[in-house]
């Protein structure tokens, strides 16, 4: 660690007015620079760590182009959080430091043909609804018992076994990244330990950053893509992000201490433990993707079943069928993930693992990736805020092939600790100022909407501009919050 | 949340977006029981939890630090699977033999009750990023750890 820790401002090149350059003299080891994609603003308030952490990932062997940091970037461990790195899949790694504990964390939304005034009057009552029919918070119990069975068919088929199984239609399935589930899933590299954590919480939206939020499309920005994407100002939707609870934990962990022996096995020099790593092909490597990609489907399938209840609680609400009112799943994006991709590096096509966590996909038009339906306008970019403060729904560009492998960012990105937040921010207080604002919050108790509270993220606003700006994703509609549940 | 001065247990230190601490103790055995209290303290107040039910646990690893993180992930796997909020914890004993660390140790709490327990956060798993312990000048420990929230 530095002795002195120097601002951001002192150690980074500028590229240009959203792009930053570690030079690869910061740290001994860097095999390629990193690269901060953020404004002079948000580079000011910058934690040093995140530049840290940004500069130790570029020291992973196979590292293609830079270490990046989205314009949300803000200090982890292991990767920082916004950070995207692609490894070479013959000379690269794969490391569970750089996708995290919640694997396939996500975010989904549902539209519908409701608009924002037929909604408002009733909100608090359909926000209690939503609270009771979805499971959240420390401790909650899910509504179904997942068999052994069913808990494999989860880890194998994400949420096309949840739509098998009558959670949902079959569009539901084209509309999520990968269709919902990675075919490299094998729950036999699924240890009893985190079988045992994800059975009970199928279901269950979790705690933390989690939440149901109930908006509705205050701007379109695009709207020949709004209108590709089913979105019109002044219609409701509904947004749910969450990930693989306990089972995605239990495999994270389970395949560090793995990984950490393999990072001596295979002799790679770490800056930080947590990036611990194998060889992308060797056994290690392969058998922690394995894995990582039955967590991942278990996500999916997780808010596949959420969105169901979602849909069922709306229709009792609303007394009108599911056609009515035309709750169509727009998109479902995975943001801590690791995936085997084809991007073109110095002209030439490669087949890499892109790392992202806390980062987004972010597929142009054309992409075979991108839902027939979206085809020619490009994957929506679901870039949810904070509690209280707008969500974005973006397009992909070619532009972030070019500079990002195809990424952007997943959030606001936080600015001030949970801790911290429970001093400067009474839980009560800010319960109030969001229904002054029109928004209410529904959760287990009020300490837990103070370590969310909206002062402790960056403006969702600035980071989005500068996703807009860069051009690695266009802005398409902006999203207010209207009602929030979350444990 | 510090203790008092003389007999600080743990404290804890600033992180954005998850918890960090420093846990004390004049034994090994001791720091560990104490990094034990600070996780359990991230989530909910242990101090108001009764020693109803015990868990015994038993861990060897390659290397001490991995043993407190695999100590920490173990609570945490327990505290979710078997569903006890865990707030007494009693080491019995950490030794290295043939290269190898190893502990047994015991952890009391209750079973876990949304409508009495104040859940403020959850510590999702033990990280390995700045996981260190230490001894001191005078022969006290210190250990200090990231967890996930």
């Amino acid at each position: 660690m530095p002795e002195e820790r120097k601002d951001a401002a002192s150690i980074v090149t500028k590229v240009n007015d959203y792009t930053w350059d570690i030079p690869m003299t910061y740290k001994p080891g860097m095999r390629v620079p990193g690269r901060l994609f953020v404004s002079q603003k948000l580079l000011t308030n910058l934690e040093h760590d995140t530049l840290e952490q940004t500069a130790n990932v570029a020291t992973l062997p196979g590292i293609q182009k830079y270490s990046m940091a989205m314009p949300d970037a803000h200090s982890g461990y292991g990767f920082p959080i916004g950070g995207v790195a692609a490894f070479d899949r013959n000379t690269g790694i794969i490391s569970p430091g750089g996708v995290g504990y919640d694997i396939n964390c996500g975010v989904r939304i549902i539209r519908t043909n409701l608009t924002a005034d037929e909604v408002r009057p009733r909100m608090k009552e359909l926000i209690e609804l939503l609270f009771h029919e979805i499971p959240s918070g420390v401790g909650s119990k899910s509504k179904i018992r997942a068999s052994d069975s069913e808990l494999t068919d989860a880890f194998l088929h994400g949420a096309k076994w949840a739509v098998e199984s009558g959670y949902g239609v079959p569009e539901d399935i084209e509309h999520c990244e990968e269709n919902g589930f990675m075919k490299f899933a094998d729950p036999s590299k699924v240890s009893e330990k985190a079988r045992n954590r994800g059975k009970p919480q199928f279901g269950t939206l979790g705690s933390g950053n989690h939440f149901l939020e109930v908006q509705y499309v205050d701007e379109v920005y695009d709207e020949e893509v709004a209108k590709v994407f089913g979105l019109h100002k002044g219609q409701v939707t509904v947004m749910v992000h969450c990930g693989s609870r306990g089972a995605g934990h239990q495999i994270c962990d389970d395949y560090l201490k793995i990984l950490d022996k393999a990072t001596r096995k295979y002799g790679i020099v770490l800056p930080d433990r947590q990036l611990a790593c194998a060889p992308a092909e060797s056994p290690e490597g392969q058998n922690y993707f394995k894995a990582m990609a039955a967590g991942a489907n278990y996500a999916w399938a997780n808010r596949q079943v959420i969105t169901h209840w979602v849909r069922e609680a709306f229709t009792r609400f609303f007394r009108r069928d599911m056609d009515d009112l035309g709750m169509n799943l727009i998109y479902d994006v995975a943001h801590n993930v690791a995936k085997l991709e084809e991007h073109v590096i110095d002209g030439e096509k490669k087949m890499v693992y892109v790392h992202r966590k806390g980062a987004t996909r972010a597929f142009p038009p054309g992409h075979p990736d991108v839902p027939a339906v979206y085809r020619k306008v490009g994957q929506p970019v679901l870039i949810p805020g904070s509690m209280g403060t707008p969500s974005f729904v973006l397009h992909g560009t070619e532009k972030a092939m070019e500079l990002t492998f195809g990424s952007a960012c997943h959030g606001s990105g936080r600015v001030s600790s949970r801790a911290a937040a429970k001093r400067e921010f009474y839980g009560e207080t800010i319960q109030k100022e969001l229904a002054a604002k029109g928004i209410t919050v529904r959760a287990t108790h009020p300490s837990i909407i103070a370590e969310e509270a909206p002062g402790v993220y960056k403006s969702s606003d600035e980071v989005v501009d500068v996703v807009h700006q860069l051009g690695i994703a266009r802005k398409v509609v902006k999203l207010m919050p209207m009602g929030v549940a979350k444990g | 949340m510090q203790g008092e001065r003389n007999a600080k247990k743990y404290e804890y230190l600033y992180h954005i977006a998850d918890a960090k601490f420093k846990a004390y103790g004049s034994t090994m055995e001791e720091a560990f029981e104490n990094a034990a209290l600070a996780m359990f303290n991230v989530m909910v107040n242990t101090s108001k939890l009764e020693a109803k039910e015990l868990r015994k646990i038993e861990i060897t690893s390659p290397d001490i630090k991995m043993l407190l993180a695999e100590w920490l992930s173990e609570l945490l796997y327990l505290f979710e699977v078997d569903g006890i909020v865990f707030c007494e914890f009693k080491m019995d004993r950490i030794e290295k033999k043939g290269g190898v660390f190893s502990l047994t140790g015991k952890a009391w709490g209750e079973p876990i009750d949304l409508s009495r327990h104040r859940f403020d956060a959850q510590v999702k798993a033990v990280t390995l990023h700045e996981l260190e312990v230490e001894q001191d000048d005078r022969g006290a420990f210190r250990v200090q750890v990231v967890v996930d929230t």
